[in-house]
């Protein structure tokens, strides 16, 4: 057993966090980034950082990761990273010459009082930042919140940076990206064009953690949501966040600053959530939906109850991030399963609530997020009460191993399987993908335990 | 075979890695880029800050003590005091296998250990939390030993782990309780968090048990931390010699193996950079002599063998680790002359650690491939230049941040293994006895030698010298292989491995062939996009 040590008797713990289901904000931050065109990413603090999260996120994607750290020693953090920034400007447009430098802090820059606001204008006003290109910033200390918060910041830094209001209102939608994969980011595109529908999507990495072999390593690929695009984010007619979490925070800083009116909507993961996003984007931007996402919905639906039987009562224990846990316990109740044991390592009233809501057609279900929520906990509610499906990141492979249960890959970060970056969770036909691999898990399971005589050829 | 290598001259090749940067900036990286002379050995500037906004290899003070030096011991319970990131990313990342005495023997790797420090823990002190954490994980797990690790803001809100640690060891008795002050920020790169790990491994860990340890052999392993099951393939040629491991440092091994380490008569170091230091102080404080060792490459490993045999100076040893030589040896060469004829005269690159640069240079020239540059992320000069130029390294100021321990002999537990003249006839003899001499004078002249590389370097390099191999870590893993050169990681080996001794070096020989010679590399170009398919349109299409 490889997680021998985990008693089945629950305490509450007040100062030790045990296999967290969560990690810092300045990841989120350097993911956010990595989904604007042309963009370096800045980690404002000590080197170890920026290699930490560069290191994550390349084996999540396996694909390059470029990001550049202030590179703090002892003197940056008694005297300031002040010049350290301002030296890290300078280098990085005169050796990687990038449209635009997003830098966000850590918990040490963070906790010195660093103020970036202060010292990115003074960057400009040096002159260390050539015509045409920009610095922008958001403050993340690891202290607060989780990867998902961080995020958030960096993807309102981008509106309350770029966004202009001209004062005349584009025919355009904004659709503000909580945190999913570049697959994911490609599918709403994808629904939104097959809608008729011209959409901003920010920030978004497909085209960039995705990219082709060529021979030739693009230092920014081709996708990115341009800094153009970024701007004209103010004048569009409606925002659309996918997220309470990780995209609504944006879309109230853009309405605040160019009066965006917006809607938050969960990210449309599974059948329910894939509904409400695609009635939204039909209503806000007054289109029909056309045959062909009719067509693919129903699909989903005819798969759900053609192999209703596999699902029904079947118990599931899921860890991850809220905007991903919020849907995929819904998606999970409308296969009639039952979600008894959820954790996140991140905090918030807005998840708390969401998920109330959407738990009250599963009332016997354990939810707890913030502090003390991690994977330990999740491991001795198993013990306590074993459930037939995990449902996790990576981390959770000692689990299932440990417990012997079925184990489907889903959220941040994947460290030992690819597909997440090239096929969808969103929308129907990423439905499609979860019921796949829900149902794989589970039958091959069926197949490994069954006897002899019990063996089925059809199922 | 150096005449089949056309490489390019390299200080024209100098220029152009340094053209683009600001003129400070260049400067300060020409220091760090050095033509190679084996005879001579050029200065290489080493172990001094990243100019902020370059992109490099490095890492933080943090993950050399964490992650690198004490992660890999395995029923030590590291908890990490500080915000989750820095605990999160250490967790089972680097692949440091262990195997337990048993089933139910401590194995504290596979879990994560953090106080998760919130805002209020940063504006009012974090030393409660972190007590009671301490508390919580020995009322959970009664471990031996429970060691704290210091992240960024805890250095500078001036929370005392040390005193914490003292604190709670007195109030727990039966568990060792210690603090590392390895903020990320400490010194220029992981090589200060080797340092700072070794100090407290020292001050904490080694000769806290004397219990006797059976053997005429008695050895300890230094910077040698099991990827990739490294360790055991070690382990297992020493059992088949007749020698006795008392400790590894530190993988696969235990805190009692390390608290008895002073037993050993004789230290061997794999990772100079990240364990020099232990060598030293158990030496000034023991007697035990050590001496720099290489089991990457079957030759080297042989090599290796043979200085150990001779230092303890045994007949019978000496015969014994000839026939575990000759009985090795055999499989190791047939695979090699298989192999050897489709890796010979390709070219490779290492940009790696603070060792591993050097060491895996022997498995390439087992492949007849040649290393044209190499370099360190987080090395010393000694690393490149050997130990010889020790005194004449400049302590710089974040050097100087970083604690020297004040060792002494001990009163009691003093007992020089071998006398000066016994010491001098050994080093006579060739053996490396509290010695190194670094990775240049083992490469070829004009080869290139650059100290913590940066990404704009790496992609000219490999523009220019279109190596057939480059070699690095995750973070270059792919943006290597994009401009489509394989790229073999030697941190993590690409979830491979064992590389160390006879059956690593088989290992890795296949690993080598398998990526230069991958069919894949060829398939890039698609059909259509090559030059001789201009004429295929409108064959069909016309009418």
């Amino acid at each position: 057993m490889l997680l021998r040590h985990t008693p089945k008797e629950v305490k509450e713990r007040e100062g030790l966090t045990i296999n967290p289901a969560k990690t810092c904000q300045p990841i989120g931050a350097m993911y956010a980034a990595l989904g604007i065109h042309g963009c370096l990413p800045h980690s404002h603090g000590s080197q170890g950082c920026c290699s930490y999260h560069r290191s994550t996120l390349t084996r999540h994607y396996k694909e390059p990761v470029m990001a550049a750290t202030s590179s703090f020693t002892e003197g940056a953090s008694v005297f300031g990273g002040q010049a350290n920034l301002l030296q890290s400007v300078e280098t990085i447009f005169s050796v990687y010459d990038p449209e635009v430098i997003a830098v966000h802090s850590t918990c040490l820059s963070e906790t010195i009082g660093d103020d970036l606001q202060q010292i990115t204008k003074k960057a400009g006003d040096d002159g260390k930042i050539p015509a045409g290109k920009y610095v922008i910033y958001a403050s993340t200390p690891s202290f607060v919140g989780s990867h998902i918060t961080g995020y958030a910041n960096m993807v309102v830094g981008m509106t309350e940076q770029f966004a202009v209001s001209t004062g005349s209102k584009k025919e355009q939608i904004n659709i503000i990206a909580g945190w999913m994969e570049p697959s994911d980011m490609r599918e709403i595109r994808n629904l939104a064009q097959l809608m008729g529908v011209k959409i901003i999507l920010f920030p978004d990495t497909s085209d960039v953690l995705d990219a082709p072999q060529t021979g030739k390593h693009e230092f920014y690929p081709k996708g990115g949501v341009t800094i153009e695009e970024l701007k004209s984010t103010g004048d569009s007619s409606f925002s659309l966040a996918l997220g309470c979490m990780s995209a609504e925070p944006a879309a109230v800083a853009l309405d605040k600053k160019c009066k965006v009116p917006f809607e938050t909507l969960d990210i449309p993961i599974g059948l329910s959530a894939t509904d409400r996003f695609i009635m939204a984007l039909s209503k806000t931007a007054g289109v029909k939906v056309p045959s062909v996402i009719t067509a693919d919905r129903g699909r989903l639906v005819d798969v759900m109850a053609d192999m209703e039987q596999y699902f029904h009562g079947r118990k599931v224990a899921l860890f991850g991030d809220p905007d991903q846990i919020i849907p995929l316990t819904e998606f999970l109740l409308d296969l009639n399963m039952k979600p008894v044991h959820i954790v996140s390592g991140t905090p918030g009233m807005r998840f708390e609530k969401r998920m109330q809501e959407i738990l009250e057609r599963a009332p016997y279900a354990n939810f707890r997020n913030g502090m003390g929520a991690d994977m330990f906990l999740l491991h001795q509610w198993i013990k306590n009460e074993p459930v037939d499906l995990l449902i996790g990141n990576t981390y959770g492979k000692y689990i299932a191993r440990d417990e012997d249960i079925p184990f489907v890959r889903y959220g941040f970060p994947i460290l030992d399987r690819i597909g997440h970056s090239y096929f969808p969770s969103v929308g129907y036909s990423g439905g499609m993908r979860l019921v796949e691999k829900i149902l794989g898990a589970l039958q091959d399971r069926q197949d490994r335990d069954a006897l002899e005589e019990k063996f089925e050829l059809v199922m | 075979m150096e005449a089949k290598l056309h490489l390019p001259d390299p200080s024209v090749i100098k220029e152009e890695l340094i053209n683009r940067y600001p003129a400070k900036v260049a400067k300060k990286r020409s220091k760090s880029i050095v033509i190679n002379d084996p005879e001579t050995i050029p200065e290489v500037q080493a172990n001094v800050r990243t100019v902020p906004g370059i992109i490099t290899q490095r890492g933080c003070s943090y993950a050399g003590c964490k992650g690198v030096v004490l992660g890999p011991t395995r029923d030590i319970v590291n908890i990490v005091h500080g915000p989750i990131g820095c605990s999160f990313y250490a967790w089972l990342t680097r692949r440091n296998q262990t195997r337990p005495e048993s089933p139910e023997a401590e194995n504290y790797i596979t879990y994560c250990f953090s106080t998760d420090m919130q805002e209020e823990n940063v504006v009012f002190g974090g030393e409660k939390k972190l007590k009671v954490a301490i508390q919580e994980a020995y009322d959970l797990f009664h471990p031996k030993a429970i060691a704290i690790f210091s992240t960024c803001p805890v250095g500078l809100i001036g929370d005392d782990v040390h005193a914490v640690s003292r604190e709670m060891k007195e109030k727990l008795g039966d568990c060792n309780v210690f603090g590392f002050s390895c903020e990320g920020y400490r010194g220029v790169s992981q090589s200060a968090g080797h340092h700072i790990a070794n100090n407290g491994v020292f001050k904490h860990m080694v000769g806290r048990k004397n219990a006797l340890v059976e053997g005429k052999f008695k050895l300890n392993l230094l910077g040698e931390y099991n990827i990739g099951g490294d360790a055991f393939e070690i382990e297992r040629l020493f059992e088949k010699c007749g020698i006795t491991l008392v400790a590894s440092f530190s993988g696969n091994s235990t805190v009692g193996a390390i608290e008895n380490s002073h037993m050993a008569d004789l230290n061997v170091i794999l990772c100079h950079r990240s364990i020099n230091y232990m060598g030293d102080m158990m030496e000034t404080k023991y007697g035990i002599p050590w001496m720099k060792v290489n089991f990457v490459g079957a030759e080297s490993s042989a090599k290796s063998l043979r200085k150990i045999a001779e230092y303890f100076g045994d007949e019978k040893l000496k015969a014994r680790v000839e026939e575990v030589i000759a009985e090795e040896m055999p499989k190791v060469k047939a695979i090699i002359d298989d192999i050897r004829p489709r890796t010979e005269g390709k070219t490779a690159m290492l940009f790696v650690g603070g060792s591993r640069a050097h060491h895996y240079q022997d498995l390439f020239t087992e492949l007849g491939m040649t290393t044209v540059a190499a370099g360190y992320e987080f090395a010393h000069r000694d690393d490149y230049e050997g130990r010889e130029v020790l005194p004449s390294i400049k302590i710089d100021a974040d050097s100087k941040n970083i604690e020297e321990l004040k060792v002494t002999a001990d009163p009691e537990l003093y007992n020089p293994r071998k006398i000066e003249t016994e010491l001098e006839e050994l080093k006579a003899k060739g053996l490396e006895i509290n010695g190194y001499q670094g990775m240049m004078k083992q490469m070829k002249q004009r080869s290139l030698v650059i100290d913590d590389l940066s990404h704009y370097e790496s992609e000219k390099l490999i523009e220019i010298y279109k190596p057939d191999i480059f070699c690095a870590g995750i973070k270059e893993k792919y943006v290597v292989q994009k401009m489509g050169v394989p790229l073999k990681q030697l941190h993590s080996y690409d979830y491979g491995g064992p590389y160390t001794g006879f059956e690593g070096a088989v290992n890795f020989y296949r690993d080598i062939d398998r990526m230069v010679n991958n069919p894949v590399w060829k398939l890039i170009t698609a059909p259509w996009e090559k030059e001789e398919a201009g004429s295929l349109e409108a064959s069909y299409v016309t009418q």
